[in-house]
């Protein structure tokens, strides 16, 4: 054969080969089995009561999920997650969509956020359970982690509020979030550029990370690079539909018009919908290669783990485990003393209150023998009385008896 | 297990029904859903992610690597070279004087990157010389075992990092190929022994190696003999029974005997329609081979194979060797699995051992 030798940079030779192997079917294997598995996909919407988020989603994912409206008096924020299993070709998809219902609509909304932040983090905190277990199973791990947050901004007004600043630099260290202006039909063109442009820089000038389409594939970068100058998408959602021509499609009449959602001069919804689906595995990667990664350094530093001991060298997980152990262990002893401690006080005073109480008892009781060997005294006199009484009455009934026996013999 | 998506419903789901729809409504354009799924109006997009995995995939390459595990002289090094058809192995078929057999076994790897149709893949090939080669042949497993467990070590380690890489290395071994002499009889203890130890910590595929030194029919016996156990009333030396209790039909039967379960392991089919590939695949184990470095003209045409007086053994003649399924076998259809049997299965209960282990004495 053919063979030629090339030093590669990172030290491994390069085989040239001769002839045809076959591993070129590697991708195919690993889709076959993914498709097998199926994939899952988790959305967060996040935005107030009534800007669209379920007209969105129906939309976005061309179906008729049921969700009913909510009212706009809750007294804190929720999360309503729902999943639907959506098959497209060979692509079985779980999908999850968690809402947050009550968002905004609170007197107080300074900790609207706080809700949707431990939501996110109890998902992490989850799989990093499964994670650490001794018997796991990740593969069949139903993974509920947050892939992409949907961030509903309201048309009204002319920049971010607040409440939107607050709420997105509080998660975008956690989750992928893509800013969206809801029911974008009320805004006409060209506010809708201006308020973007506002928009995009207030963000900026917030510090704020929001997700932005990969550029380093060279399949994907233009059309990535063209939809993060879209950002954020002006989106209109529809669960009816109206007739245009011949046909039904997605759309909002109004008196003075119809507004088509699939129309792209229309809305953002399409491109959304684009990007979504051809980002897919880019948000998912990043959410478990980036976010997660970061909780769960955060959370095993909190819970006492480290990569480097005092003295500057490796720990194993095997020490770090040992220790905790031990460290539990101890004060688990520490505990059970202090119980037993607080059992045997217990029991001290216990027995010291009844001891005092003895001498009380003892008095009383002989106290009301007494009485009683009174009242039995009293019982057996008045007994003896009774008795007398009966003794005589008898006398007296048979005294009166001879008497009357006496008068009929003698009255013949 | 992974259990098939799809066919059942967590009961904390909710799936929808698919609506009544008026005349007027489009016809959708997904195939029918199983009873679970949600019907869509229209297409979606959802299949791009098929195309992003290929890309992500494409990009990443892959790691693969096999160890090749028989005495000296069945021609491991030869079959290696076949299998990915260039000097994998430097390996000369007359050894030099530095080149004898060790006294130990010792385990040598080497690493190329080869590039097919723009997959990359890593491989690593893993020899074991001395196996086998010694009069002694008592535990000369251990320095294997020992090597397959250090790279779960080694994986483990990175896994439990606080701060940890985006991609772990791989190191762990996927499929260990164990050469059978073609001596015609049956299973040798050293062969039962080692499969038994090692089945349990890697996935374990056993060829009959230099077959081309039995006729068919010898081939077929050797199959059979290794089902039923010679004539006479021996006892088996792994487990106290006469020989031929062991009347069982398949091969796969009498490693089970011994609690051997070799690559594609029953317990991990996945669905009717893997057991049923598989199965096909276990009737035909172990497979015979023919390993050739060296091309020859046949019928007008260049083929590998094997010169010798009677004739040219053409390895990739199904007719003449197994060699192309075992190549099927190892590459072309269950190399993610086997990478995914060791990553789920094997490294996992080295996981598990390992954290269960306690230092205290």
């Amino acid at each position: 054969f053919l063979n030629c030798f090339r030093r590669q940079s990172d030290g491994y030779r390069t085989l040239s080969l001769s002839a045809h192997i076959g591993f070129d079917s590697l991708p195919d294997q690993l889709i076959k089995k993914s498709i097998k598995q199926g994939f899952c996909f988790n959305i967060l919407c996040i935005g107030e009561t009534g800007i669209g988020k379920s007209a969105l989603i129906n939309s976005l994912f061309n179906s008729n999920f049921e969700d009913p409206p909510s009212t706009h008096f809750l007294p804190s924020v929720q999360l309503a997650a729902q999943t639907y299993e959506l098959q497209e070709g060979n692509v079985l998809l779980k999908l999850t969509i968690v809402n947050t219902v009550g968002f905004g609509d609170q007197m107080n909304n300074r900790n609207s956020y706080q809700p949707i932040v431990d939501y996110i983090d109890a998902q992490f905190e989850a799989y990093l359970q499964e994670e650490l277990k001794i018997i796991r199973s990740l593969f069949s791990y139903h993974d509920t982690r947050i892939h992409v947050c949907l961030y509903f901004i309201s048309p009204a007004g002319c920049s971010l509020k607040n409440l939107d600043l607050l709420t997105m630099r509080s998660l975008d260290s956690k989750v992928n979030i893509i800013p969206i202006i809801g029911k974008a039909d009320s805004i006409s063109k060209t506010e809708l550029q201006e308020f973007k442009s506002k928009i995009m820089s207030e963000l900026v000038s917030n510090g704020i990370q929001i997700y932005q389409f990969p550029t380093d594939d060279e399949t994907v970068s233009e059309i990535n690079t063209i939809m993060n100058g879209y950002l954020p998408f002006a989106v209109v959602g529809s669960t009816e539909k109206v007739k245009i021509g011949s046909k039904m499609v997605r759309a909002r009449q109004y008196p003075w018009g119809i507004v088509e959602v699939e129309d792209e001069s229309h809305c953002d919804t399409v491109k959304l919908r684009k990007m979504l689906c051809t980002n897919m595995e880019d948000l998912r990667e990043k959410t478990h290669a980036q976010h997660y990664e970061l909780y769960r350094r955060c959370r095993l530093e909190e819970m006492g783990f480290r990569d480097i001991g005092p003295e500057n060298k490796p720990v194993s997980l095997q020490e770090a485990y040992e220790e905790k152990r031990l460290k539990f262990y101890l004060e688990l002893q520490k505990k059970e003393k202090e119980i037993k401690r607080q059992f045997v006080q217990r029991v001290k005073e216990k027995a010291a209150m009844l001891k005092e109480a003895e001498p009380q008892v003892q008095t009383k009781f002989e106290c009301l023998m007494l009485m009683h060997l009174e009242e039995e005294l009293k019982l057996e006199e008045k007994k003896n009385v009774l008795e007398d009484e009966v003794a005589k009455f008898i006398e007296k009934k048979v005294l009166a008896e001879l008497l009357q026996s006496q008068t009929s013999v003698s009255t013949p | 297990l992974p259990t098939r998506a799809g066919s059942s419903l967590e009961p904390e789901e909710h799936s929808m029904e698919p609506p009544a729809m008026p005349e007027e409504e489009e016809v959708p354009l997904t195939v029918a859903p199983g009873p679970a799924g949600c019907q869509l109006f229209g297409y979606v997009g959802i299949e791009a992610v098929l195309d992003q995995m290929k890309i992500k995939t494409m990009k990443t390459g892959f790691e693969f690597n096999i160890m090749v595990v028989g005495q000296s002289g069945l021609g491991k090094s030869t079959m290696v070279n076949t299998l990915f058809k260039s000097k994998v192995s430097r390996k000369s078929s007359q050894p030099s004087q530095e080149e004898r057999v060790p006294k130990t076994v010792q385990l040598q790897s080497i690493t190329h990157v080869i590039e097919e149709k723009g997959v990359k893949m890593k491989l690593t090939v893993t020899d074991t010389p001395g196996f086998g080669d010694q009069i002694n042949n008592e535990n000369c497993w251990d320095p294997i075992i020992k090597y397959i467990n250090e790279q779960y070590e080694r994986y483990l380690r990175e896994e439990i990092l606080i701060t940890r890489k985006r991609k772990i290395p791989d190191t762990r071994v996927h499929g260990c190929v164990y050469f059978v002499p073609p001596t015609g009889h049956w299973l040798r203890p050293l062969d039962l022994e080692f499969m038994r130890r090692l089945s349990k910590i890697v996935n374990v595929v056993p060829v009959i190696a230099k077959a081309d030194t039995l006729t068919l029919e010898e081939r077929a016996e050797f199959k059979q003999r290794v089902r039923t156990g010679p004539e006479g009333l021996l006892e088996c030396p792994m487990c106290p029974q006469p020989w031929l209790k062991h009347h069982v039909p398949q091969i796969q039967e009498d490693l089970k005997t011994h609690a051997i379960s070799v690559y594609p392991q029953e317990d991990f089919d996945q669905d009717p329609e893997d057991r049923a590939l598989n199965n096909r695949i276990r009737e035909k184990i172990p497979f015979a081979v023919v390993g050739a470095d060296q091309e020859h003209q046949v019928n007008g045409k260049r083929v590998l194979g094997r010169k010798t007086k009677w004739g040219i053994i053409e390895v990739e003649n199904p007719a003449h060797c197994e060699f192309p399924l075992l190549r099927d076998l190892l590459i072309r259809s269950h190399l993610q699995d086997l990478k995914d049997i060791t990553h789920n299965v094997h490294y996992e209960s080295y996981r598990v051992r390992r954290l269960n282990e306690s230092n205290r004495p």
